[in-house]
Formats: C-alpha cells, structure tokens, sequence
C-alpha cells in the first residue's frame, strides 16, 4: 500500500499529473487530496516533497524487518515500526539502537554510508552522557504522566547534575 | 521582527543582481542539526520543545554575528502570517504546520534564517540573489561554525550529522539553485534536462506545486544525497552542471528570437498587455504570464520595467501577500480581483490607481 506523500496515513487517490510533458504521480490519502485539490492557486514550495515514505515502503515486505519492528530504542522509546510508520527518527541514538535495520536503508538512500565532511571543532566525545540526558527525559515524562512525582523529582535533579557537569566541562 | 513592514518590500536575494541573474533566480544552501542531549521532535513533548526553542533562541542571538537577526515566534503568529513567512520562503511549509514552541531568526535582508524546532531542531538557510553557491556556503559554514563552538550537535563519527529522517543524515546539507527556464520548458527540451539530471541523483522540482508540478517555468535543482560526500563534493556537483543548463536555456532564447521574434514578441507584449489590464486574475494565470514577461525584459523585448519589479510580482501576488497588503482575510475569488489590481497599479496599466 502506497503512503500519503504529505502524510504517512495510506494513500486512497492517485493523481497522475502532466504539465509540460512531464508525468507525474501524486499519491495522496483523502484528507490531503481534499485540500490539494481544493488549493490550486495556494502554491507551496516544493523542498518538503517526502522521498523517505517510498523509501520505507520498499522494505515492508522484508520479512526479517517485520520481525525486528518491535525492537525499541532504550534511551526514548520509540520502537523501529513507529519509525517506518512515520518516516521520522525518535532520538539520535536510534542511528545505534537500530543500526542493523537502518543500514541497507541508508545504502538504498546515499550509496553509502560513510560520513565524509564536516566534523565539529569540539570533539563530540561527550555523546554518551548526552544520550544519557535523553533517556533521563524520556523517563522524566514518564514518570510526570505518572503523577509520580517523588521519582519525578529525582529525575529533575539527575538531569540537573549532567548538565551542570557537561556546562562546566564547555567553558 | 514587523511583519507589517515586510509587505512593501522583499528579500534582497530577489534583487535579480548576482552572477547569470537572468536566469538564475536564487542559490540557497541550508543545514540540518540537532541538539545531542535532547530527543528529536517527533519524540519531543511540550516541555522539552520549549528547552530546545529557548536553548537555541539564546545561543543564536548572543553569536554576534555580523548580520542583525529577528526573532519571529512563529508558534505564535496567526495562519495568514505563518503563510506568509513562507511564500517569502524564510519558513517551510512544514514548519508553518507544525505544533508547539518554535520559531525562526531571520537576517534584515532576508539572506538568513535560522528555523528552530522545525523537522530537526535547528534548520539554518542561506539564500542569495543569483548564481553564488561559494558565497551561500562561506556564510553557513561561518553560522555553523559560530553555534557548534557553544551547543553539542548530536553526531557521530561514521554517519556525521545525526537528523530525525534518514535522508539528510551525514551532512545535513540540501544545495539548491533556483532556475528560470522558459524557453526550454516552451520547446519541451526541458525533459531532456530531466533525464540527465535523473542520472547523476540531482533532484529537480518545480518552484511551487508538490513534486514536479512547476509554475511560472521555475524550476529548482538540489542534491539528493547527504552522506559519503563532503560538502564541498556536494555542491561541486551542483556547480558543475547548472552552467550547461544556463547555456542550454540561452541557446534555446537566441534561436526562438532569430527563428520566430514576431510570434514570441507577440506572446510577452500580450502578458504584459493582461497583467497591465485584467480585472481579475488567478495566482497560476499570474505566474505564467509573469514568467514570459521575464524573459521579455531579458531578451529586450520589454525595455520599460525592471527585473527586480518582475521578481517581487511573483512573491507579492501570493495569498498571504495579498491579503496582508489589503489587511483582510480574502475568499479565492476576492482574491483574484484584488491580485489584479495590484498588478495593475505595479504594472501601470490602464485604472491604475497610482497612474500619472
Ligand atoms: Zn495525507
Ligand atoms: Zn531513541
């Protein structure tokens, strides 16, 4: 089933599209081709068209995938099939919670998967205790949802300690 | 940042100056990051997109950079002016749609802005009239540099920058060239340009419309990939073909003129002749007509109007535009009516308010 190309809801109308000789398909749920078609002289820049969602949907047949959807980032939570479903990543240690799934992902999207550029200055060797933060947080809302606020409470103050530690260490 | 004080006047990239501003409109570079210690947005509740949108407020302003930005809370602003930000392209679309805390710092000239919590947590953009990726990417590089040596980036040694979507991982980096292209779109040569485009992974799409869909024969080409190629390689690879396009678009101009002048000076004097004269006129009639007035002044057909005149019309006859210039909520057809006036006191033409 082919994806909304605004959203990720499930694509009801296909709209072949020729202007100029071009073809082009737009496949659209019933909410987004609603306004699309009502929006004609609404015109929108165009560097958000979502190539991911094809992307995604090439990989919904892979069996092993299916299998792995329920694997779940530890530092926020979000499991592998949250993401194909929304196309977006929950948090940046999903690059390593999920580094098995994503790989053939990012060789199908970059040809490959190397980092070769721009490094930051200041060596990110903190990255650990940053990840660290996040899953402090993650368990933080958890825990205000909760109303349990004495462990709330805790966790505000662990918070507090990593970044005092981390703004000392910056200036 | 007054919003009001924007209608009457447009972004210094539209200025129609720069290398080949003929028919390069404008080269853009924009970098996505994220903060290391916080989630990425789709993960982030309220509290948590407050932190970021202050953090990243904070640093930005106390940057000293040379340029002086404004902070526009675009969480609050009502739709029209979300809408607004951008047709003048200073927000995306998705970041006028979003929810919750966030905002953009934008430069006085309108050359920079800087999206916080849009799909990554910062997004920052550098625009500029004509074709001048090195100029675009000297500015961002410094920007970037400037706000890496306070906040930690969420990065990683084998992939680079790390963003919510898979597909700008690396380095984040989205080059694009805005091309005026009517005399290949009007010989249909344009697909060919397509085609070649298609194979060395260099993305093309229409200036406004999803995907392809181009009006007003704009058509913007940018990288597809962001990891396993240095910045530099990245807009190298922009760089190189977009003077092939120029040439290509020139070549098909100077032959329409040499073959058909009569029919093609026909066609640009009669768009002007009905942006100059209509009553009422629809945002796509606009951009067509426009587009072949564009390339009128460029072939010295038209010799009474100004290049930058033609290239704010195609900003300021947008919706949003429109209604805050009439500082009221307009219906698509009122719309249309007072598009046409507007053009008509712009263009000098007959009932022009504003005529000698
Ligand atoms: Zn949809
Ligand atoms: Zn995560």
């Amino acid at each position: 089933m082919k994806k909304c190309h605004r959203c990720s809801k499930p694509a009801t109308l296909h709209i072949t599209e020729i202007r100029e000789g071009v073809v082009q398909e737009l496949h659209l749920c019933e909410s987004c081709a609603q306004d699309y078609l009502e929006n004609t002289d609404s015109p929108e820049p165009s560097e958000d068209f979502d190539p991911i969602h094809e992307k995604l949907s090439e990989y919904e047949v892979d069996e092993e995938l299916a299998e792995l959807d329920q694997n779940e980032c530890p530092n926020c939570g979000i499991t592998f099939r949250e993401f194909r479903s929304q196309g977006r990543l929950g948090c940046p240690h999903d690059y390593v919670a999920f580094e098995h799934e994503l790989m053939p992902l990012l060789e199908n999207i970059h040809g490959e998967v190397q980092h070769c550029g721009k490094f930051p200055k200041r060596a990110p060797d903190a990255s650990q205790r940053q990840y660290q933060l996040i899953k402090l947080r993650n368990e933080l809302r958890g825990a205000v949802e909760q109303e349990n606020y004495e462990e709330a409470a805790r966790l505000r103050d662990e918070i507090q300690t990593i970044e005092n530690e981390l703004n000392a260490e910056q200036t | 940042m007054d919003l009001e004080s924007l209608t009457h006047t447009s972004g210094e990239w539209l200025r129609g100056s720069g290398p080949d501003s003929d028919i390069v409109i404008s080269s853009r570079i924009r970098l996505a990051r994220n903060l290391a210690q916080y989630p990425f947005l789709s993960r982030a509740d309220d509290s948590v997109r407050g932190e970021t949108s202050d953090l990243l407020r904070g640093t930005i302003e106390d940057l000293g950079l040379p340029r002086r930005l404004s902070y526009v809370n675009v969480g609050g602003l009502v739709d029209l002016d979300r809408q607004f930000l951008v047709e003048r392209q200073l927000i995306s679309r998705e970041h006028a749609e979003s929810r919750g805390s966030r905002g953009v710092c934008v430069s006085d000239e309108e050359n920079v802005s800087l999206m916080i919590n849009e799909e990554d947590h910062l997004r920052i953009q550098v625009l500029r009239s004509g074709f001048s990726l090195d100029e675009c990417w000297d500015e961002i590089n410094r920007i970037d540099d400037a706000l890496e040596s306070r906040v930690t980036y969420a990065f990683s040694e084998n992939l680079g920058y790390l963003t919510a979507c898979p597909t700008n991982v690396g380095t984040g980096i989205r080059v694009s060239v805005m091309l005026h292209l009517p005399a290949l779109v009007l010989t249909k040569e344009i697909q060919k340009v397509f085609q070649a485009l298609q194979k060395i992974s260099l993305a093309v799409r229409g200036l406004y419309g999803e995907g392809s869909q181009a009006m007003g024969d704009f058509y913007q080409i940018s990288n597809q990939i962001t990891l396993g190629k240095s910045e530099e390689q990245l807009i190298e690879s922009i760089r190189d073909v977009v003077p092939n396009i120029i040439a290509y678009e020139r070549r098909v101009r100077n032959a329409l003129v040499k073959e058909n002048r009569q029919s093609l000076h026909d066609q640009v004097s009669r768009a002007y002749g009905i942006l100059q004269n209509a009553q009422t006129i629809s945002s796509e009639e606009t951009m067509q007509l426009l587009s072949s007035v564009r390339m009128g002044i460029n072939l010295e057909l038209i010799d009474d109007l100004k290049m930058s005149t033609v290239n704010e019309l195609f900003i300021h006859t947008q919706p949003a535009h429109l209604q805050k210039l009439r500082k009221e909520d307009l219906e698509s057809a009122e719309r249309n009516v007072a598009r046409a006036r507007y053009l008509r006191q712009r263009l000098g033409g007959n009932g022009s308010e504003m005529q000698n």
